[in-house]
């Protein structure tokens, strides 16, 4: 059965969906039967989510207005 | 023409027509790229130079420079095979001390609901946390962190953009998740 530690080192591999159906089956046995690991498979989607919620970057108005402009003066569109 | 597209990854129908649109001069389809690829860009441009200011500084230029290649022809590929994993040393995922000799835990995680509201990880502070943790992190790990857990990018897109093989990509992933993971760790802990 796989100890604690290694399933620590394998859970990327696991929300990844990157293991063999026989390392998946050992991984599930081990979380079924164990609630710290089940905590820290919660904590790691809870810090990817937490990734995914960061906010974005905006660019600055001015300068966006700027790009805009040198935009619409390039040269007319592409002819076929 | 457009180049060819990056090998790998078929350009979306979204991507399409933002382009087809850039191509007639669509100042809206402009504003729009921006939109899109501005805040990634300048986390991306954070991995390489120490600061916001200064990685605002490039990817401002990066749209300059954008405007300047003639009819947006141009569809390269950014050299960064110097990017492969360097970490020689095994970083273990959780520290070592927190498991018995058996493996098992000895100082076990705590699950964060029974602890502490979900909601304190939505907090600015919070926020912050996280965001100086990834900054900590070395370049190859935030790299990959920030395009795919950040920017969302699925594995094979963030492969193509760093020019790194799968495993690797993962490997780096792992690590850096693992970090960021323990920051919120000590953070929730603290609180």
């Amino acid at each position: 059965m796989l100890t604690c530690q290694q399933l620590t080192e394998l859970v990327t591999e696991y929300l990844e969906g990157r293991m063999s159906l026989w390392r998946r089956a050992q991984f599930q046995m081990h979380l079924g039967m164990c609630k710290h690991c089940r905590a820290y498979i919660h904590q790691m989607k809870t810090t990817i989510r937490t990734l995914g919620s960061l906010p974005q970057e905006q660019m600055p108005a001015d300068i966006k207005a700027e790009l805009l402009k040198r935009f619409r003066s390039m040269a007319p569109p592409e002819r076929k | 023409m457009i180049g060819a597209p990056v090998r790998g990854v078929p350009a979306s129908e979204n991507d399409l027509a933002l382009v087809a649109q850039l191509r007639a001069r669509s100042p809206k389809a402009f504003s729009d790229l921006i939109d899109r690829y501005h805040g990634p860009l300048v986390r991306l441009a954070l991995v390489f130079v120490p600061s916001r200011a200064l990685a605002e500084e490039v990817v401002q230029e990066t749209w300059v420079g954008v405007l300047k290649t003639r009819g947006l022809r141009e569809n390269r590929t950014i050299p960064f095979s110097a990017f492969a994993d360097q970490d020689g040393d095994h970083e273990p995922a959780v520290e070592a001390a927190r498991f018995q000799a058996s493996g098992m835990w000895g100082v076990p995680p705590r699950r964060w609901e029974d602890v502490t509201p979900e909601k304190l990880l939505m907090t600015q502070e919070a926020m912050q946390h996280l965001e100086i943790a990834v900054s900590a992190l070395p370049p190859n790990q935030r790299a990959v962190v920030t395009l795919r857990d950040i920017d969302g990018l699925e594995s094979d897109e963030v492969c193509n953009v760093l020019e790194i093989s799968e495993t690797n990509q993962r490997v780096l992933l792992h690590r850096a998740r693992s970090k960021l993971r323990a920051a919120l760790e000590e953070y929730v802990e603290r609180k």
